[in-house]
């Protein structure tokens, strides 16, 4: 009889047991990343696996969608109520999601060691009106990658430094044989197109917006554009560019067809050490090139943020999550596709070893970093530009009447 | 039993469902026709009413007409494509050979896929680079060099409407099957020895079975590739230069990337409102068939 009652309570306790542990473990991070460039699925698994291991009572549910996707889904899911707590943000969404509430201020969680820590231009990309909806993650700018290689066949020392060197340049490997189409871009009716626009706008010195008005028509703006036909329809760039996304680059350029090429961080090592790649060993990175008398280099702001959406329950949760995703030793422990926020991390060895090259080129590079326009009807503007862009490249409008259109068609 | 307890009785039978359909259907039909009145964001506010201002500026845009032809050229090739490619098969696999339960079987393959594993299947098809279109096309000669197809204007949508016909043909097919199951042996048999050739047998003997089952095809077919949307955002995002951009295309960007949920639900009814028309005058004509065969 004792026996029995004794078992009893010693199941009960088992039960008890059970039930309080689950109690424990009850918070639950929906949280919304992209499968493409930067930190690889894998990376972003194993970093959040070592957040769980650390903080047992938080369970968290990763997702990953395309780049392409990124934005629509995390407006979808907040539209229907439900959602995710944290996501990913490109630095030209800020803008919309503050004016529309999609994430929350966490300015006031922002702690002085963070404030000086990390690099001033990376709190850019998460910044709008003089509040912070996120801690930045991914710290990115396109640069120009070359095959070692084929340049060194062409009798080429140094790698362009303005682009009329990189025209010259891939015009000299086309004439030598060495390849038909030298130079890859990403030109795909996508953001993709955008960010390698905004690079040349930045190397022509031109604006997006003058006074809250699309200014790219004129000046630099159409200077870029003209560039893009020009390198497109001389044959020097590869016809197929205006269908490439980055991926499509990365393969051309790691099969050893493409001689230059303009991507992320992320290409470097995948390039350069990946064992699919052709050109592993060969590969040179510098930063996007500048225009003579103008500027020395060029770059694009493609940097992505985490921020906490407005629907999320477990925001404090949310927010522990994210600073451990962008701690510093997190990020220098996975720095060889997406390189740290942190100012001290570029002279960290464990940082540099084996990517000194990158690490070069990203000095001048993300010092260089110019912002897509910061407006709330930025993916409109996009849109128009994207069209912009293709119909110039395909020969059906010229670039003043296509930039013109863009302009009229913005929404600004 | 009367005829008015027998209406009550059916009536009453069907109202959990007409329960289910007015919550799931009629509800957000209504809530939609209110949003294309306002100037609502799809997160945020309400919206104010602005009357018929969004239905002008849609229809008068020049977004909305372009989208329109591209869309009514997608719809018109790849269903009479479908159609006929459909009878054909049908008919091939009506004939008696060995292995035909197997290619019968084979047949409903591409159908039977997600339409988002068809279209990624066929973007690797057409890949500029290393896609088996090109390097099948170059191997017999019909082709110097390998060519982008989904990223020039004159070739993008040809190339998306024979993605959508491959996947879509089997459904006619089978339909057609299945009709022709029902012409009677003997009239054919009949037909032959009367000395009618084979286009002759077709015409007048198999033709009179298979409209009204081709009809309801046609019906499905003409609503689903109106509304296109899937197939093309997997394989060319309405690119390049727009020049694949559907009206399902457009409705998404306007209410979900560009946040405007007010527009958006206008465009969408105006979407509706071509395919319910057309759904009607093909209602009309399957009753017009089905009276002319009895």
């Amino acid at each position: 009889m004792l026996k029995s009652k004794r078992n009893a309570l010693l199941g009960a306790t088992l039960v008890g047991a059970f039930f309080a542990t689950n109690a424990y473990a009850e918070t639950t991070l929906n949280a919304l990343f992209m499968a493409q460039a930067a930190y690889s699925e894998a990376d972003v698994r194993a970093m959040t696996d070592a957040f769980t291991k650390a903080n047992p009572d938080v369970k968290v549910n990763l997702e990953f969608v395309p780049y392409e996707g990124l934005h629509d889904k995390t407006v979808l899911a907040q539209g229907s109520g439900g959602g995710y707590d944290v996501v990913l943000f490109d630095v030209i969404w800020p803008a919309e999601y503050a004016s529309n509430k999609v994430l929350v201020d966490v300015s006031s969680r922002i702690t002085e060691d963070m404030k000086k820590g990390v690099l001033p231009g990376a709190w850019t990309t998460v910044q709008y009106d003089g509040a912070s909806y996120g801690m930045p993650w991914i710290l990115d700018t396109k640069y120009l990658f070359y095959n070692k290689e084929i340049l060194e066949k062409a009798g080429i020392k140094t790698p362009p430094k303005t682009w009329d060197e990189l025209t010259e340049q891939a015009k000299a490997i086309k004439d030598k044989g060495l390849l038909a189409t030298p130079i890859a871009w990403s030109w795909s009716q996508a953001e993709a197109a955008i960010c390698d626009y905004t690079t040349l706008v930045s190397a022509y010195g031109g604006d997006f917006l003058k006074d809250g008005k699309p200014d790219f028509q004129t000046g630099g703006g159409l200077d870029a554009l003209k560039y893009m036909v020009s390198s497109y329809t001389s044959g020097i760039s590869n016809p197929n560019s205006k269908e490439f996304l980055e991926e499509d680059v990365r393969k051309v350029f790691e099969n050893g067809e493409a001689a230059f090429a303009l991507n992320w961080t992320y290409m470097y090592n995948l390039a350069n050490a990946g064992k699919d790649s052709k050109v592993a060993g060969k590969v040179g990175v510098v930063p996007a090139p500048g225009v003579a008398g103008k500027s020395e280099v060029s770059a694009v702001n493609g940097s992505m943020g985490l921020g906490i959406t407005a629907v999320s329950k477990h925001p404090d949760e949310a927010w522990s999550y994210i600073t451990f995703m962008t701690s510093q030793a997190v990020q220098n422990q996975y720095a060889k596709l997406s390189l740290p926020i942190w100012a001290s991390s570029y002279e960290d060895p464990a940082v540099t070893a084996g990517q000194e090259e990158l690490i070069g080129a990203a000095k001048l590079g993300l010092a260089a970093m110019y912002p897509r326009p910061t407006t709330p009807k930025y993916q409109e503007l996009s849109v128009a530009l994207q069209q912009a862009i293709q119909e110039s490249l395909l020969g059906q409008s010229s670039p003043e009447d296509a930039l013109k259109a863009a302009a009229e068609n913005s929404g600004l | 039993m009367s005829g008015t307890s027998m209406t009550t009785r059916a009536w009453l039978l069907m109202l959990p469902l007409l329960a289910v359909m007015i919550a799931v259907i009629g509800w957000p039909l209504i809530d939609t026709i209110h949003l294309s009145f306002t100037d609502a964001k799809l997160v945020g506010t309400a919206g104010n009413f602005v009357g018929i201002d969004n239905y002008v500026k849609t229809i008068t845009g020049s977004n909305f007409q372009r989208t329109l032809v591209t869309t009514a050229k997608f719809a018109i090739i790849s269903v009479f494509a479908e159609m006929v490619l459909g009878v054909l098969a049908a008919l091939l696999l009506n004939q008696e050979f060995r292995g035909r339960t197997m290619l019968r079987g084979l047949m409903i393959l591409p159908w039977a896929l997600p339409t988002v594993v068809n279209a990624t299947l066929w973007r690797l098809i057409y890949n500029p680079e290393y896609g088996a279109l090109n390097a099948a096309l170059t191997q017999i000669g019909l082709l110097d060099a390998y060519r982008s197809w989904l990223g020039e204007p004159g070739t993008a949508l040809a190339s998306l409407i024979i993605a959508d016909c491959w996947k879509n043909f089997p459904l006619v097919a089978l339909i057609a099957l299945a009709a022709l199951q029902a012409v009677p042996r003997d009239i054919q048999a009949a037909s032959l020895v009367d000395g009618a050739g084979p286009f002759a047998r077709f015409r007048f003997v198999t033709l009179p079975y298979l409209a009204g089952p081709l009809m309801v095809a046609l019906v499905l077919r003409t609503i689903e590739a109106f509304k296109v949307f899937d197939i093309i955002w997997v394989m060319t995002r309405g690119g390049p230069a727009n020049s694949t951009r559907t009206l399902s295309i457009l409705v998404y960007q306007e209410a979900f990337s560009f946040q405007r949920a007010g527009s958006g639900a206008s465009l969408a009814l105006i979407v509706t409102l071509l395919v319910a028309v057309l759904a009607a005058a093909y209602a009309a004509l399957v009753r017009k068939t089905a009276g002319s065969n009895t």
